[in-house]
């Protein structure tokens, strides 16, 4: 790693934190579950351009696209399942409100 | 790195912030697209076209249409429910834009040693021997994850169903 791509890096580095600090403040705020879904996208997103910066200033994008089209893929998944649970939660109860989902609150 | 990456990069903290603070969920998920579309462009400055590709048609398209369908499905709020929800969401919510500027205030005067050593020598691979040779076992946990999503999403759609018979 170069001078340069350090700098370059750290830059990055700056937004992805702040983005990062967006999707988690996200998830633990809301009480919606959609926007929790959209919180939890935000992080991914955060998680992806590091691999890919990451890549990037190391010289090894090659294995940075590999593990973020894995990522990708991955994350396909959990949004659709997490999709379905919204759906089925709402077909229950109603409303896609997170406090509905506290019935088997001990 | 440029004024056009720092402009991306704005925007693309722009619409994630515009994601999470906007009222309405179907704005939301297109402010969420929009930061999709700014990340891809930023992967392909960034030399790495193929997971740009992925996160596009992938992140900004299917995903995009899997939130929309799931909010055209579930019930939208009445006036009054807006107007109740107003004043709770204002309330938990204006921390995140001062969170957001004290953290870049601060992360911008933090120095970082900037005589880094060269840790390994840069190995240049093909993506496409990444993906198929280099990868053991976790080709066959991405795919019990797809065949996972794939069942899970049959069984929720089949308990619906058997709920509305």
């Amino acid at each position: 790693m170069t001078n340069e791509s350090w700098q370059l890096f750290l830059r990055f580095d700056y937004f992805i934190i702040l983005l990062f600090i967006t999707g988690l403040y996200c998830v633990i705020v809301t009480k919606n579950l959609m926007r929790a879904l959209i919180g939890l996208e935000i992080l991914t997103k955060a998680v992806t351009l590091l691999l890919i910066v990451a890549g990037y200033a190391t010289g090894r994008v090659a294995q940075a696209q590999g593990y973020v089209i894995t990522l990708v893929v991955i994350e396909v998944v959990v949004i659709a399942i997490a999709a379905g649970v919204v759906l089925s939660v709402f077909n229950r109860t109603g409303s896609i409100d997170a406090k509905n989902l506290r019935n088997l609150k001990g | 790195m440029n004024t056009l990456d720092m402009i991306l990069l704005i925007t693309m903290t722009v619409t994630a912030l515009w994601a999470v603070l906007g009222r309405s969920l179907l704005k939301a998920t297109i402010a969420l697209a929009v930061t999709s579309a700014v990340i891809t462009i930023l992967m392909f400055r960034l030399n790495s076209p193929l997971a740009a590709v992925f996160e596009l048609s992938v992140c900004t398209g299917l995903i995009t249409v899997v939130f929309v369908s799931t909010i055209s499905l579930t019930r939208p709020l009445t006036h009054q429910e807006t107007i109740d929800r107003t004043k709770d969401r204002i309330k938990r919510y204006w921390y995140l834009p001062v969170i957001i500027i004290i953290a870049g205030v601060a992360l911008s005067f933090v120095k970082m040693p900037l005589d880094f050593a060269a840790t390994h020598v840069p190995v240049e691979q093909d993506v496409r021997s990444v993906l198929w040779n280099s990868r053991q076992l976790d080709i066959f946990g991405q795919i019990a994850i797809i065949l996972a999503g794939v069942f899970g999403v049959v069984i929720l759609f089949k308990r619906g169903h058997n709920k509305d018979d």
